[in-house]
């Protein structure tokens, strides 16, 4: 990464943020011009112009200059529509996906995002893509409306609930980016934050193989568990070593008797675990919120076995 | 020269006690009623701003938790706008003035026009209630299906909104019809102050738009309570058509909100540089291009949302083609300043602080209008900043300016000059240094509406939120001036500023029917290369 980005913007590191940018700071120095001018003519008449004295005086008549009054209506809208051809032209580039790009289905959910890759792997708030590649996404929430944003792209889009809607870069250098949700979506809209780890085509491959591999053909239900533990993002809330954080820890829980927020008990059994991880709003244990998003489609049969097993495996 | 005494009876001492107040039909009064109504809103809603600003000083936890900060937000934006900017100009100086610049003893309909402060009063209290009962959440937007779902009072606030907007019909209603029919003799169209086009232009986008937001409040209000699937997807509803219904009124509500700020500027410019309005036609069409253009531009709001790149490049064109009427008016006021007589007492101060901010506002709203542009900066605190330097540094700026500028006509006693400058320089860099920083951020990345964010945000959140203490001081110390004038201040003529219009013909403050006898007018309100007037 050579690019440290400007002042203003961020670095510029996919192919049409450069585009953006030109035209960013086009706006800019035409507006820093227009500015200055309009201090500047202002600040000189009110000084030159200033009242001496307290004797009252008849001003000139000038409340028309055809000249001036044509000038300032024509340039501006010269170059206002300068500006509208450019910025629509490149909101073409920015939106018509190109058709060769790697398809990624985004779905936005409170609050993380979900990628699926076209090879079946899924992952969370990591987003792995090659260099030099245009990527395509395609994008729906499970609830409320978010927005994909990486600034260092220069992207933004909605992503709704009831219809998909889509945006593409291509990224020109190796490197991690910060995608940020830029639609509010309620307590924790500021933390909804995920990476593109952008990536060499070697190195993506090899991403790829190994997250198929991982799928879990051949692997042990409970190895299989315990790395979905972690590349489901399920540490952020469960811990292993008892620590209370927003949902309850795994360690011993399996077996143990849990109480609900309406008063009523039972064991923790694997009914229970299933349930939990595809319905988690169905019951809540006593002293936590329910923020637990639903799992129920982000986990294939075999991986929700897994977890089951995984957490069953972590005794007291 | 100075009287030593207010003349009597003036509409303040006459008649007395609370009953005459509450019901009273006085337009000065129900102004005042206004006033006082939307001081304490904006100094609730500045508490706000106070408490967001301080939660920003670090990206961790500093006084609350990320729920109380949403519901800080929203009311910050919901009370500023519904319950403080949109009825401050209009609804507190347009009442007490309007009348007064027409040479008109009342406006057309003063009962209305005490029952839409009654409105008012009913409404914020709903907000108010909002407030307490799990305060709401969602943003001023409201956007769907958030709205439809979350746990806090959204209703109640959406009534308020509801509610609040009857008032500004009435209002809007009340002006269009008493501009139309009871200018004094004389006072022909082409003779009225520009405030009174703004006024006008503002009247006709209260009337038109503000029923949409009803309609458009109370869909969300069945969805939440009867279940009918309008918005919320999960009941067969579209929330993207919230956004068009929201923002079909919510633009145009930007410019209720700057029409009269821009209509006080032409006054105060040509009062104290003592000078004729350059180009008077151009600025009184320019508010009702404005106005009519406003209606078609709701779409900029929307280009990262979801609509076809079809509706986008149209709202994008649009867009474009009401920012010429502005940079109009900002010409107009230049030239206007050439060659006149100019003076620095405090409204005027304000006046230029508005060129400055206004201009501001005015050129970063080119770089949202522009389409590859905005998907960048849509959403984060470039436009926070925008808006702030459209509404705060352009209509609240207005709005101070007026309230100094008319201060001697309605109490018939004058502020502090110096303290008034000082003032007038606190804001200005109170809010330099709030806002500047945040087109830095938000062309950076920053998204709004975050409780946490990334720490390399972290410097300029916290210039900005020295910035909001500056602007605190500020505030706190006009309160003062202000507030001390009115009992000790000193006691003025009729027309302190030796300004033209007509309320300046009447007495400081005005008799409760405003003029001894109808005025009849000769001279256009800013005749100053033919008469001169000396400050009395």
């Amino acid at each position: 990464m050579n690019n440290q980005g400007t002042f203003m913007m961020p670095p510029a590191e996919s192919t049409l943020a450069h585009e953006v940018d030109a035209l960013y700071y086009f706006i800019y120095y035409v507006s820093l011009f227009f500015f200055v001018l309009i201090v500047a003519c202002s600040l000189y008449f009110v000084l030159r112009f200033r009242r001496k004295g307290k004797q009252v005086e008849r001003t000139p008549d000038i409340s028309h200059n055809t000249f001036l009054e044509i000038l300032w209506t024509v340039v501006p809208t010269v170059i206002l529509a300068i500006i509208f051809v450019w910025g629509f032209r490149g909101y073409l580039k920015l939106t018509i996906v190109p058709k060769d790009a790697l398809q990624i289905k985004v779905t936005g959910q409170r609050w993380f995002w979900s990628f699926d890759y076209p090879e079946g792997v899924n992952s969370l708030n990591d987003m792995v893509v090659p260099v030099g590649k245009p990527i395509a996404l395609l994008m729906s929430s499970q609830d409320v409306i978010h927005s994909f944003f990486v600034p260092a792209f220069r992207i933004k889009q909605d992503v709704l609930p009831n219809r998909y809607t889509q945006a593409w870069f291509e990224a020109k250098n190796v490197g991690e980016y910060d995608l940020l949700c830029a639609e509010f979506c309620g307590t924790q809209h500021s933390s909804m934050l995920g990476k593109v780890r952008v990536v060499s085509t070697q190195d993506y491959n090899r991403w790829l193989e190994e997250a198929v591999g991982s799928l879990g053909a051949g692997m042990p239900l409970k190895d299989l568990g315990e790395k979905l533990y972690t590349s489901k993002q399920c540490f952020t809330c469960h811990s292993l070593d008892g620590t209370k954080i927003q949902g309850p820890s795994f360690k011993g829980r399996f077996g143990s008797e849990a109480v609900f927020t309406d008063g009523s008990k039972r064991t923790v059994d694997e009914n229970y675990l299933r349930e939990s991880i595809l319905n988690p709003q169905a019951k809540v244990v006593a002293g936590y919120l329910p923020v637990m998003p639903t799992y129920q489609s982000l986990l294939k049969e075999r991986e929700v076995d897994a977890l089951v097993e995984f957490i069953k495996s972590l005794k007291p | 020269m100075y009287d030593k005494a207010l003349p009597q009876p003036n509409y303040l001492s006459e008649p007395k006690g609370l009953k005459s107040w509450l019901l009273t039909t006085d337009h000065k009064r129900i102004g005042l009623m206004y006033f006082a109504a939307i001081m304490g809103a904006f100094i609730l809603g500045g508490i706000f701003a106070m408490l967001i600003r301080i939660e920003l000083i670090s990206p961790s936890k500093v006084m609350m938790g990320a729920d109380a900060y949403n519901q800080v937000f929203t009311l910050h934006g919901a009370i500023m706008i519904f319950l403080f900017i949109i009825p401050s100009i209009p609804a507190a100086l347009g009442n007490l003035i309007l009348p007064l610049m027409l040479g008109a003893k009342d406006v057309a309909f003063p009962r209305l026009n005490l029952c839409s402060w009654y409105i008012y009063v009913f409404g914020a209290l709903f907000a108010v209630y909002s407030m307490f009962a799990n305060a709401v959440d969602t943003g001023w937007t409201f956007y769907t299906p958030y709205s439809s779902e979350t746990g806090t009072a959204v209703i109640s606030m959406a009534l308020a909104v509801f509610i609040l907007g009857f008032s500004s019909i009435f209002t809007g209603l009340n002006f269009i019809v008493t501009i139309h029919k009871l200018r004094a003799p004389g006072l022909t169209w082409y003779k009225l102050p520009l405030f009174v086009w703004a006024i006008y232009a503002t009247g006709i986008l209260q009337v038109m738009a503000t029923p949409v937001i009803g309609i458009t409040m109370v869909l969300l209000v069945l969805e939440r309570v009867a279940g009918i699937g309008i918005f919320d997807p999960a009941m067969g509803g579209d929330p993207v058509l919230f956004q068009h219904f929201f923002w079909f009124y919510s633009h145009p509500a930007v410019y209720i909100m700057i029409l009269p700020g821009m209509g006080i500027i032409s006054e105060l410019i040509t009062a104290f540089s003592r000078k004729k309005i350059f180009g008077y036609k151009a600025i009184a069409y320019s508010s009702l291009a404005i106005a009519f253009i406003s209606f078609l531009v709701w779409g900029h709001h929307m280009f990262v949302s979801g609509q076809s790149r079809f509706a986008a490049m149209i709202f994008s064109f649009l867009t474009f083609f009401v920012a010429v009427p502005s940079a109009i008016k900002v010409f107009n006021w230049m030239a206007t300043l050439y060659k006149g007589s100019i003076s620095f007492a405090t409204p005027m101060l304000y006046a230029l602080s508005f060129l400055f901010l206004f201009a501001i506002g005015g050129l970063t709203g080119v770089f949202l209008g522009a389409l590859a542009v905005d998907v960048h900066l849509h959403d984060t605190y470039f436009v926070v900043a925008h808006f702030h330097y459209v509404m705060m540094g352009g209509t609240v700026v207005a709005l101070l300016g007026g309230i100094h500028y008319w201060w001697p006509k309605v109490f018939g006693r004058m502020y502090s000059e110096v303290w008034g400058k000082v003032c007038a320089a606190l804001v200005f860099i109170g809010f330099n240094v709030t806002f500047l920083p945040q087109f830095v951020m938000g062309s950076q990345g920053m998204p709004r509406r975050y409780y946490t964010y990334p720490e390399q945000y972290q410097a300029m959140h916290l210039f900005s939120t020295i910035g909001s203490w500056i602007l605190g001081v500020g505030f706190l110390i006009m309160t003062i001036y202000l507030l001390h004038s009115v009992f000790k201040g000193r006691i003025v003529g009729k027309n302190p500023w030796g300004a033209l219009t007509l309320e300046w013909e009447t007495t400081s403050p005005p008799s409760p029917h405003n003029f001894e006898a109808t005025p009849e007018v000769t001279h256009g309100p800013y005749d100053y290369d033919k008469i001169v007037v000396e400050p009395t």
